[in-house]
Formats: structure tokens, sequence, C-alpha cells
């Protein structure tokens, strides 16, 4: 009998063409994403006369500078929007533009077209490419050079990564999401936590969430240090692929190859942790890593707490405009966001509208679905009314006001209860402070005008 | 791009953990054309308007930075903005991964060092620049008076040294690659995206 592997293991293995003598393996890439980020790709491209290799795994999607409130573009963001369909023609490769009905953030429509599959390796020029792995797959992030590298040759040089598991055994409490999971193990473990590891999911409380929150819990595998997050296909994975526009057309054989990928029960592993999900409070980040992250219900922690991380946390708190000790309920906020790749699918939306229901925000606010498909559905549920009249604004589909590139900016000194997965110095305009947290958190928010524990809020609401 | 394996020239601290990629270049700035060069946006929103930061004063070879460099987004633009800015080395106790290959693909040493060897040599430079030596090929420098040290996997070094990418290292397997993309397919049909 073969010795026990992980899942990690498994899926490596099935795409290693060839192993170095310094043990970095070429990989076969079986999906590659592009977006106007890849500009600098396709030139480098160009710049050795090459040729995409496999234009029919490679597919396009405009999100990053995608326009999402109407009204004049600017002329550098047409620019990186015309350039990417330039090249998507000129090369052959299937692009879901602004106007494509399947339009949205490459990491909300991979899934959502059912182009991400468990089994794939799929590799996008981003870092939350780890989103993917929530199907079972080998996904991650990689640079202009790399992308460059993957449409000439249709293959990644890759070391093989440690294989770690964060187990998260136990029961959710009501109102706690695989966002507070994820921020909680990242403020457990620092934001370089898993560096150099692939990092799998699992435990009771990771089977029973739904495709939408182990995309959340893998997207944000990344800000944890690891550059791929998985969790093993089961019946839910294989419930939310079926019938989508690029499902494997027998499906039944698909899925039997599917079956087996999981961790062997034997298989061991570089580093396990384990969690219980039971003792996960709604989490809010105080500063400007998603490290710097604490149970609402606690208190801006006190530098002499932090050991090492204290010079980090200065800083933080200087630029976030907080003091050691203050309660995190109570802090004011200015704006909120919900969106971007890590909570702006269709079950984010239906948390947050859950909040706002009948209740009115103090603050403005954005809402910006994840894709034109999660818009549509937003609006068929009702959900869109809810926002617009709690007083949010309901924008289109695209990475918006999360990355700052497509004009929705913050402004400086603002405070922002944000639902996406960054909370750098500047990443949301500069000067801008954000705090990330759950959908459903920020929707409180913007109801009490400051950051609060959702819990009391959802009561009565199912 | 043109390789290197020993360079002389000036080193700087950058204090601080997690200097993350949207720090080393603000996202506004990543839809210009490369041949505009970058060196301009490096650190922009931190450096600019504060008088005190090294890189207002001083065009380093070599920095010396905190744990958990780079970190953050796959953007290689970060690497351009300190490519372009001269620097062709960095030594700090930890990297982001996406960071670090983005780096060698681009001619940038990023070495991992101690952090206690960090510590020392942020305090030897303080707030100006001191004379830095780095040599690839037998894997030591010498910086603001400490000789260390550093390791670099072979792969990587004949990457800066020659200045090549992937793609050069690739062509070769070109055979093998074509190999087994048949027999991927063939061995798992769905793995084959058909619109329905
Ligand atoms: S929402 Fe942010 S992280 Fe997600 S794809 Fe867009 S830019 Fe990247």
């Amino acid at each position: 009998m073969s010795a026990p592997m992980t899942l990690l293991d498994k899926l490596w293995d099935a795409h290693e063409i060839l192993q170095r003598d310094d043990g970095t393996s070429l990989l076969w890439v079986d999906r590659h994403l592009v977006h106007e980020g890849s500009h600098h790709a396709f030139a480098k491209l160009k710049e050795r006369g090459k040729a995409v290799s496999n234009p029919g795994l490679t597919f396009g999607v405009v999100d990053h500078y995608a326009p999402t409130r109407g009204g004049a573009v600017a002329p550098d963001i047409e620019r990186m929007m015309v350039t990417l369909g330039e090249n998507a023609r000129t090369h052959g490769i299937r692009l879901f533009d602004l106007m494509d009905p399947g339009q949205g953030i490459v990491h909300v429509i991979g899934p959502e077209q059912g182009l991400t599959l468990p089994g794939l390796l799929i590799n996008c020029g981003d870092s939350h490419t780890s989103t993917h792995g929530a199907f079972g797959a080998l996904a991650f992030g990689v640079g202009a050079t790399e992308v460059a590298h993957i449409l000439a040759t249709q293959t990644i040089w890759q070391k093989r990564p440690r294989a770690m598991r964060i187990r998260f055994d136990g029961v959710l409490q009501a109102g706690v999401t695989a966002k507070d999971m994820a921020l909680h193990w990242i403020a457990l473990l620092g934001s370089d936590g898993a560096q150099g590891h692939a990092v799998e999911y699992a435990g009771s409380a990771v089977e029973t969430l739904s495709m939408e929150a182990r995309m959340t819990l893998c997207n944000l595998s990344i800000e944890g240090g690891a550059r791929m997050g998985m969790v093993a296909p089961d019946a839910v994975t294989f419930e939310y692929l079926r019938g989508r526009p690029f499902a494997p057309s027998d499906f039944d054989a698909a899925e039997a190859d599917w079956r087996a990928l999981s961790s062997d029960a034997e298989a061991a592993f570089d580093r396990e942790v384990h969690i219980d999900a039971g003792d996960i409070a709604p989490t809010v980040t105080w500063g400007t890593s998603p490290e710097e992250a604490a149970p609402i219900t606690a208190r801006v922690p006190a530098q002499d707490s932090l050991g090492s991380k204290a010079a980090h946390a200065r800083a933080s708190l200087d630029y976030m405009g907080l003091e050691a000790g203050t309660p995190l309920d109570g802090v004011t906020v200015d704006q909120v966001f919900i969106g971007s790749c890590t909570n702006g699918r269709i079950e984010d939306l239906r948390m947050a509208a859950k909040v706002l229901a009948g209740r009115r925000a103090r603050v403005p606010g954005l809402v910006s679905p994840g894709s034109s498909r999660v818009k549509r559905q937003a609006e068929e549920e009702g959900l869109a009314q809810i926002f617009t009249d709690a007083g949010l604004e309901w924008a289109g589909a695209g990475c918006s006001m999360w990355v700052g590139m497509n004009g929705d900016l913050g402004e400086s000194g603002k405070r922002c209860a944000s639902s996406t997965n960054r909370n750098f110095k500047g990443r949301q305009g500069r000067g801008a402070r954000t705090h990330l947290m759950s959908p459903a958190m920020v929707a409180a928010a913007a109801v009490a005008g400051h950051l609060t524990d959702v819990r009391p809020m959802l009561e009565g609401r199912g | 791009m043109s390789g290197w394996s020993e360079l002389s020239g000036d080193a700087v601290a950058l204090r601080g953990a997690n200097i993350d990629t949207d720090q080393l270049i603000p996202a506004r700035f990543m839809s210009q054309p490369r041949a505009d060069g970058y060196g301009g946006f490096l650190l922009h929103d931190v450096r600019v308007g504060d008088e005190g930061h090294p890189l207002n004063h001083h065009a380093p070879q070599v920095l010396i930075a905190g744990r958990n460099f780079g970190s953050g987004s796959s953007r290689e633009a970060a690497v351009y903005a300190l490519v372009d800015f001269g620097v062709r080395a960095v030594f700090a106790p930890s990297f982001g991964d996406i960071f670090a290959g983005n780096a060698v693909n681009n001619g940038l040493l990023a070495a991992q060092i101690d952090e206690e060897l960090c510590a020392a040599l942020m305090e030897a430079l303080g707030d100006g620049a001191g004379a830095a030596r780095v040599d690839l090929a037998a894997g030591c420098a010498a910086i603001a008076g400490h000789d260390f040290d550093f390791t670099l996997d072979p792969v990587r070094r004949e990457k800066l040294v020659n200045g090549w990418d992937d793609i050069d290292l690739t062509g070769q397997h070109m055979d093998k690659i074509t190999e087994f993309c048949g027999a991927r397919f063939a061995a798992h049909p769905w793995a084959m995206p058909t619109p329905q």
C-alpha cells in the first residue's frame, strides 16, 4: 500500500511534469485567469515574440478597474480595459468584459461559471486566488513574470509548500461567520504565521460551511502568509457545481474522480492547529495588519501585551487614530463597505440584509456585489431594495472601493467598516482607516454608526 | 534583463515589520507603462511628506527591512518600484512568498537573515546610509561593518547571475509539457473547460 497522502500531495502529484534537482517542480496549469492588471505580462509576452500556448484554458475578466458607479470613466482606467480586450482578441481568449452577463470579480465568477473545479490547478495574477482552493483545487496567486510564463507555456515552476492543517471543531455561534474564523486564526498565528505552507481547513465547523463561506475562509489564507488554502470537496461542493455553465458535461464521472480528493486518515502534516469554533466571537481588526484583530467584545490591546509586535502596533494605532484600552464596540465609523472577492457573494449580501432589513444606516456606505450574476440575484431576492431603503448605495460589480483602483476611494482620516481582506495603510485610499469584519458586522456598524456586536441585532431574525 | 554577481553601494534601513506591497507601490500607479520608470512610486505615500524618511535622502542599492517584507498582493509592480529606484538586494527576516518569487524574476535579491542580525544592522545603519558589498557567488555580504553569510537557492542564484527568468529555463522541456497535457486530458476529460 502506498503511504498516506495529504490533499496537497495528491493535487501536487497530479500536476507535476518534472522536478528539478533543487526540488522545484514544473506544474501543469489547468486554468489561468487574467485581468486588466495582467498588462505587464502581455507586454512581456510580446517582447519575447511568444503566443499564448493554450488560449482555451485561459479566461479574461474585467474586474480590478471596473467602474462600479456609472458616470464617466477616467482615461487611464478606460485604457486598462481596452488593452485587456485587445490582448484577449489577439490571443483568442474568452473574455468576460463589462457587458458580459457573467462579468464580476475573478474569484467570484470562476466558481460561479464552473470554471473552478475540484482537482484543478488554477493560477491568476492576484494573491486571493487562494479562494478557489475551497473546491479542493490547487490555487495560488502569481506575479506578472509568472503570468507571462503561464501564458507562454501553460506551466509554472513552484516549490512544494509544507502541509498545514487548521481544524475547526465544534459549532459556530449564531452571527459568527467564516470571516471571523479567518481573522481569528490570523490573529492567533500572525500575518506570516503560515508562510511557506499550504493550509487545509478541516473539522466539523468547516464541513458545515456553505461553498460561499469556504471561499471566504480560503480567500483570507494569504493574509496569514499561506499562498494556498483548501477544503476537501464533498457533497456541498458537488451540489454547488452541478449545472454551472462550464461544469463538466459528464458530471457523474467527474464527481467519481473528485471523491478521491481528501487527505488520507493517517496522512502526516508538517503542522496542525486546532481551534474550537465555539470560542470564536465576531472579530474586527483594530490595526493595519490583518493579524491586528480582536473579538468585538475586547478592547484595543495595550502594547506591553504584544511583545515583539508592539512597535508595529504603536504605528498602527497612530495611523488608525485609536488608543490602547478603548473598547472596540463603540469606535465610531464614517462609512461602510460591503463587497470584494472575500465577501461579495450572494450569501454575504443575504447576511448583511438580514441585519439591515427595516433599519436605517447612520453613515453612508456602498454595497458592491461580487458579480453581475450576484447583482441580479440580489435584486430579484429584494436584497438590493433593503440596502437602498437603509440608505446605502447599491453599486455595480467589481473590485470597487476595496482596492482603490477604479476611483472608489476612501478619504484620508475617514474610518470605514469593511468586508474586504486588507487593512493595510492606504489600502482604501491614502490615509483611509479600514476595519475588517464580516458583512453582518459591517451592517451592524452601519446601523449603529460605530463598531458593534451584531449578535443582539440578529435576535428574533432566524 | 542583465544579471549581476557582485555589487557595492549603499545600504539603508527601513524600520518596521509588514512593509506590504500596497505601501511599496500604491495601486493607483499600477496602470502606468513600465517604460516610464517606477522608481518615483516607491513607498510613495509613506515617503512623500515625511521629511525624515531615509529614501528621501539616499538612493541605496541595498535595503535592510523588518519581518514579512513584501507581504500582501501579487503585484510585481512593487518589485519594479524597488528595482527602478536602484535597489538590487533586500535583507529581511522574512518575505511575502509571492514577492520573493517576483523579486528573483527581476534581478532583485531577497535574502533572509535572522532577527538578531537584522536588528544589529539596523542599529549600525541608524537613519543614515552605510557601505554595502554583496557577493552572490560566495553568498556573503558586508554591510555597515558586519560580515555575514546568507543562503540562496542555487536556481535563484543562477537566475540572478544570468539575468534569466523562468521562460528562458522552461523552453527545453516543451516536449514533456506537450506529452503531459495530452495524458492529463485523456485521463481526466472533465478538466477541459466546455461551455454548455
Ligand atoms: S476584490 Fe481585491 S483581492 Fe479580490 S480580486 Fe479584486 S482586487 Fe483582488
